[in-house]
């Protein structure tokens, strides 16, 4: 085996010492000049302070918001908001790697991601819904699609800059204008964005960025928006769909899941063990449509468990700076905690666990890679969200037990199935309740493609045709 | 006039492909708007709730797993047994509002029309709304909705057999079954509607029909947890459609407020739920992610 010399990332983006909240096409800072610190994971250094957004800030916003709905954006033409969009992408693209570093540095995620996935994906998410602005009637929801008017949006830390952009791109594009909190812990590349905005010369008020906590976003459920999308727990969904009962607000909600991975005995399983690896450990498990089920056939687990453990062997914890990480720090040390937590209670209930025998940092929130064997689908690891690199592994004898047990859970967003058989793949599809299925493959993403759960996972789609429901009266 | 004295109807519930009455015993006078009785409608307890919500669930995966072309066929063949019986269910409905015969029938055969439309949708909705997504990789990506389950139908009660119909006919064409709670005062024609259902060759299950209290009734069908979707179109009382809707939220189903008017694919779409699958198009592809 050759051994890995550190290949760290040399940029370093300009952040700031300070951000304000973005509001009206300015910084400023909050009304009541509250702020909090975000800090790098990985090291637990200060990265910078932040303004944190009050009521007072959020009844701004949303002002500013409205202001420029109705005399700017939604009177523009799709064509003339589109080449906005389109110069966002732009922009996003040619700032690529500044952003793929501030996001490795203020979330903890592995460059290798965020250089790879979270920045280009986000400036598809621009470039594609850039092109909708002008074909809003063609796009199959009725002749006469308008804007909703002013959107809450409030996102979660696992992709911020991606969970943005899924968030913006398509509320802009259909003629909305935004009031966006980004997640407590990593509003940073949000902030940036909101640069970003100056730079293109974005109408002010169109985009309003409030970086601030769980009050913060109440605050915004609160305020006189017309619509809320939501991307985070589904406790916190609940609690969201509960309060606007009753009201004109619409909402659609992207919440947690509990994905089953379903390995049959025909699979390829070198690609499956690829597959299951991607699935769990990709962005440090810190993915709602996670595969966090694997569910194996009995006469292949062994082997398929036997190839998993010498491949997350080989899995690289550490710097998330660092091209050759693959698995970075936890976001928080509230997440690390929880984590901890739900893989004590796998531990107490009865299950077998495994971890390879990797160094982690002194400093910084790590969690190894974790495998947990014999687990059944009553203990807490089979069942909750752990929302970290822990895989639960449980076995089936039929394609129906499989079906049964990937069923088996109120949430419904994701599914993953592994064979070599085609009429199998369409069976199981078919069967599975889940918004997305990757059929011989994982946590694959794209504008194009709509995203988004049924059952206790939410209701709404995002990219797509259909995703653009979600922000058009039709 | 005959002296023969007439038969009346005892009127019943309709769950599961029986009629059954309620479960609690109970029943209530139903009159039309000047007050002549005209029977006594099955008055539909919680427990007659639960036992609609698991006739539905039951019938779901059946009725979801027919063919488009069968599902089209059957509401079709509700469109034809409503029609041999429009004269009946006109003297029902206007017994029911007060209108004059004549205007019931208009509805009556305005709810034929809306079921033979629907009969129409049910193997084209998927190709309308869904279709393969070009994403920027090796792979095959398509989407395709899907029915959302089991959906509790507050029906509107001053258009008790049309509106009735176009709350239930787009669910049901979707592939998903339907616990319909009737029009408070009015209930007589969808109760009756129940005969016509169960000799149209719709599977026992899919359309549960209940009369009673909205009160009483849509409150646990909107908090039970094996219910996937709820339409309020019919809740008058704003508060109660708030407490609904709150009670709902529970397990996130997804709600049609009172007051959203929806064209006919708009009503599809709203008892659907998008699935999206990928599947690797290429050899490159097929060896996973970015590990």
């Amino acid at each position: 085996m050759f051994e890995y010399a550190p290949a760290p990332e040399s940029v370093r983006p300009q952040i700031k010492e300070h951000y304000g909240l973005f509001v009206d096409g300015k910084f400023t800072d909050a009304a009541d000049g509250a702020d909090f610190k975000s800090v790098n994971p990985s090291t637990e250094e200060v990265l910078f302070t932040v303004a944190e957004a009050g009521a007072a800030d959020v009844q701004n916003s949303v002002a500013a918001a409205r202001r420029a709905q109705e005399a700017v954006w939604g009177p523009m033409s799709g064509a003339e908001r589109g080449k906005y969009l389109f110069r966002i992408a732009r922009l996003l693209q040619e700032k690529a790697r500044e952003f793929a570093v501030a996001e490795s540095l203020d979330n903890g995620k592995p460059i290798k991601e965020t250089r790879d996935f979270d920045v280009p994906t986000a400036a598809q998410h621009f470039f594609y819904h850039a092109g909708w602005a002008d074909k809003l009637a063609y796009a199959g929801l009725g002749s006469d699609p308008r804007p909703l008017g002013v959107i809450g949006q409030v996102i979660p830390w696992n992709f911020p800059l991606l969970m943005l952009a899924w968030k913006i791109a398509p509320a802009l594009a259909c003629g909305n204008t935004v009031v966006l909190k980004p997640a407590e812990t990593t509003p940073l590349t949000a902030l940036m964005f909101a640069e970003l905005c100056q730079e293109a010369d974005l109408p002010p008020g169109v985009v309003n960025i409030l970086p601030g906590a769980g009050g913060t976003g109440a605050a915004l459920v609160d305020s006189a928006v017309d619509k809320i999308a939501f991307t985070g727990s589904t406790a916190v969904g609940r609690a969201i769909a509960k309060s606007i009962a009753g009201s004109k607000k619409r909402l659609t909600l992207e919440l947690g899941g509990k994905a089953a991975n379903i390995v049959f005995d025909d699979a390829a399983v070198d690609q499956a063990v690829e597959g299951i690896v991607n699935g769990i450990f990709f962005n440090q498990g810190h993915v709602c449509c996670a595969g966090s089920r694997l569910l194996v056939q009995e006469s292949v687990a062994d082997e398929v468990l036997a190839r998993l453990k010498d491949r997350v062997t080989t899995l690289r914890v550490g710097d998330p700076l660092d091209k050759n990480t693959d698995i970075g720090a936890i976001n928080s040390a509230e997440q690390l905690e929880r984590i901890a937590a739900l893989t004590d209670a796998g531990s107490g209930e009865g299950a077998e666990v495994w971890q390879p025998d990797c160094d982690l940092p002194d400093r910084g929130f790590w969690f190894r890679p974790t495998v947990f064997t014999g687990v059944q689908q009553s203990m807490r690891i089979a069942k909750e969200e752990i929302f970290g690199p822990v895989l639960s592994v449980l076995t089936f004898r039929t394609p129906d037990e499989a079906i049964a047990k990937a069923n088996n859970t109120p949430y419904g967003l994701s599914a993953g199935v592994w064979t070599e058989k085609g009429s199998k793949i369409l069976w199981a599809a078919e069967r599975l309740r889940a918004g997305v299925v990757w059929a011989n493959t994982f946590n694959q993403f794209d504008a194009a493609s709509p995203f988004g759960g049924l059952k206790e996972s939410g209701y709404g789609r995002e990219g797509g045709r259909q995703g653009l429901e979600a922000y058009l009266d039709v | 006039m005959s002296d023969r004295l007439r038969v009346k109807k005892t009127y019943k519930l309709y769950v599961g492909g029986k009629f059954p009455r309620s479960e609690s015993g109970r029943s209530y006078p139903v009159s039309s708007p000047d007050g002549t009785e005209l029977a006594n409608a099955a008055l539909a307890s919680r427990k007659d709730g639960r036992d609609a919500v698991a006739a539905a669930r039951k019938a779901q995966r059946p009725w979801a797993g027919q063919t488009a072309y069968l599902r089209g066929q059957i509401l079709y063949r509700v469109a034809e047994m409503l029609e041999g019986r429009a004269g009946q269910f006109a003297e029902e409905l206007a017994d029911a509002t007060g209108a004059e015969v004549h205007d019931a029938l208009g509805a009556v055969e305005a709810a034929i029309d809306r079921l033979v439309h629907y009969a129409g949708w049910t193997d084209k909705y998927t190709s309308v709304l869904g279709g393969a997504n070009p994403v920027a990789g090796p792979y095959f990506n398509h989407t395709t909705p899907e029915p959302l389950g089991v959906i509790a139908v507050v029906a509107p009660q001053d258009d008790p057999f049309l509106g009735l119909i176009e709350a239930v006919a787009p669910a049901i064409a979707a592939g998903n079954t339907v616990v319909v709670l009737a029009s408070e005062t009015k209930p007589l024609p969808a109760l009756s509607f129940g005969e016509v259902l169960a000799t149209s060759d719709l599977p026992g299950g899919v359309v549960n029909v209940l009369s009673g209290r909205a009160a009483e009734v849509a409150p646990h069908l909107a908090a039970h947890a094996d219910v996937n979707g709820v339409d309020l179109s019919g809740v008058a009382d704003a508060e109660l459609a708030a407490s609904l809707e709150a009670a709902a939220a529970e397990t996130l189903k997804v709600v049609r407020r009172p007051g959203k008017r929806l064209d006919s694919l708009g009503l599809l779409r709203q008892w659907t739920e998008y699935k999206t699958v990928w599947h690797p198009a290429g050899m490159a592809a097929a060896a996973g992610g970015g590990y």
